[in-house]
């Protein structure tokens, strides 16, 4: 009884000493965060160096294409609708102090192409998409079935993780044009909810003001968007490895360092963009 | 004198401080069924995946084959994969796809497979197992027996003539463990493959087993046949089968 007590009290003291190490700032947040954005750079050069090589599953591209691009529509469509709609509601009463309510339509136009519409799509894109493939690629490592497609001598690498890229960097600067348009729309019953002008007036106003500029950056920084959500949320799925746990984690982590990702790649956007025009 | 089809030499294999295979040396004769019998988390699965590359080893020497596993590029190691079954212990047939879509997914590496023939070796496949009716269901809309049926129909689509099944009767009813076991034989006589065997199943071990090797903490500690395992002095060893 006296050797089972003092082992217990031995374990005590055991549990409490913290190595100096492990209270380290750099051991605690830094060096983690260094190694993940490492392995996630080795995860990028494999996605190049399997890209370009053969043989193309041009089949399965076409799948995630429709998977990813075609079934995130609606939401997006949804979203832009609302979005053109309640920001032109908002907008009215301050453009109205200033008299300025004929610019309402050229206002929101700009907001939206160059801004909001990219951003917003992208961040649902990632929570839709983003979150699906981290699900998906870490539930089908946790029931081996990435190890089963390894073993009968297929890379499953560019079967699952290219394709996905491929297909979301392509499909979100598609979804963002779309989203645009239903925006734009939104933005037009949003004007005719107190007012009166007609759709060629008010997209004579749109266009008045915008020009090739205002779309080219916008559309251009979608496709690092939609590479950035598929790569993160690939390599979060392809590298799980804690059960079931590990799926809802993936998916997690897909969403939040996908989004995170978005804002930190549209300030660099906005910043290249200033500086050139 | 049979050719070895393959040989383990000195393999020792850690995950950080856990020791998973201490020393493991064995050799699987072709034609020949191996079972490797031991407690859960005695690194049977480790085994098993560490021999077509899975997992990658420490120390020591696996040769398939006769090809050392370790000093095989990327796409030696996929042509020497094609020619080895694996049945995995949960099926692992992907969820996407249909039972057919599932069999057809090795073949695609295969170019002069016209559909006529990828057809027929699918009906083939499923006929072996039994199971031609559920060519078009989804593995979610089959019951636990069916899909390691369906998962040894995948293995066998590439004619193997290796296969390792890792646990291969775990999670099912006596009735359809024994019918799994009974499946292992019939395709051993019909393709005269080598299997390696991973199971906790004394019964499985009993019925399919030419020769057993019990492993315990990473290290085998015992082999022979069940006759002869079953009767021996060691009383660990007889526990295994149920004899004090």
């Amino acid at each position: 009884m006296a050797t089972t007590n003092s082992a217990a009290s031995e374990k005590k003291e055991v549990a409490v000493i913290v190595p100096v190490e492990s209270r380290n700032p750099y051991t605690l947040f830094i060096r983690p965060i260094l190694h993940e954005v490492a392995m996630l750079a080795r995860f990028c050069a494999l996605f190049f160096k399997e890209v370009f090589a053969p043989p193309y599953e041009l089949k399965e591209l076409i799948r995630q294409c429709f998977l990813i691009g075609y079934k995130s529509f609606p939401l997006v469509a949804i979203t832009g609708f609302i979005m053109g709609l309640v920001l032109t509601i908002q907008s009215r009463p301050t453009l109205a102090q200033f008299g300025a309510e004929s610019w309402l339509p050229a206002m929101v136009a700009v907001s939206i192409i160059r801004e909001i519409g990219p951003v917003i799509t992208a961040l649902i894109f990632a929570g839709k998409a983003g979150s699906g493939i981290g699900a998906e690629l870490a539930s089908m490592k946790v029931t081996e079935q990435i190890d089963a497609m390894e073993v009968s001598g297929i890379n499953p690498f560019k079967y699952l993780v290219v394709t996905r890229i491929i297909a979301s960097t392509f499909m979100l600067p598609l979804l963002v044009i779309a989203s645009d348009a239903v925006s734009l729309y939104g933005a037009y019953i949003g004007v005719n909810l107190k007012g009166d002008v007609s759709f060629q007036l008010f997209f004579l106003k749109v266009f008045e003001k915008l020009s090739f500029s205002d779309l080219f950056p916008a559309v251009i920084k979608t496709f690092f968007f939609g590479f950035m959500v598929a790569l993160i949320s690939c390599y979060k799925g392809y590298n799980s490895n804690k059960g079931t746990v590990g799926v809802g984690e993936s998916a997690n982590a897909s969403v939040v360092l996908a989004s995170l990702s978005i804002f930190i790649l549209d300030m660099i956007a906005v910043q290249l963009t200033s500086l050139i025009t | 004198m049979k050719d070895c089809v393959i040989e383990i030499t000195h393999v020792k294999k850690s995950f950080g401080s856990n020791c998973v295979l201490a020393d493991i040396s064995l050799n699987l004769q072709k034609g020949e069924n191996l079972v490797i019998l031991g407690k859960s988390g005695s690194g049977k699965s480790v085994l098993i995946k560490c021999l077509v590359g899975l997992i990658p080893i420490d120390e020591g020497n696996i040769r398939v084959f006769n090809q050392d596993l370790s000093a095989l590029n990327a796409h030696e190691l996929n042509a020497l994969r094609r020619k080895i079954g694996f049945l995995f212990q949960s099926a692992a047939l992907y969820d996407s796809m249909t039972v057919r879509e599932n069999l057809e997914f090795p073949l695609r590496i295969s170019k002069t497979i016209n559909n006529t023939e990828r057809d027929a070796l699918v009906t083939e496949a499923l006929k072996n197992v039994g199971l031609e009716t559920v060519i078009d269901k989804l593995p979610s809309e089959l019951s636990g027996g069916m899909r390691k049926r369906v998962g040894l129909a995948r293995t066998l689509i590439l004619k193997p003539e290796l296969i390792l099944y890792d646990e291969p009767t775990t999670g099912l009813d006596p009735i359809t463990a024994g019918e799994i076991s009974e499946l292992i034989l019939e395709i051993q006589k019909k393709y005269n493959t080598s299997s390696v065997i991973i199971t906790h199943d004394v019964e499985c071990a009993r019925k399919v087993a030419n020769r057993i090797i019990i492993i315990k903490d990473g290290a085998p500690v015992a082999t022979g046949t069940f006759a002869q395992l079953s009767e021996s002095e060691d009383a660990w060893i007889r526990s295994f089968f149920n004899k004090n």
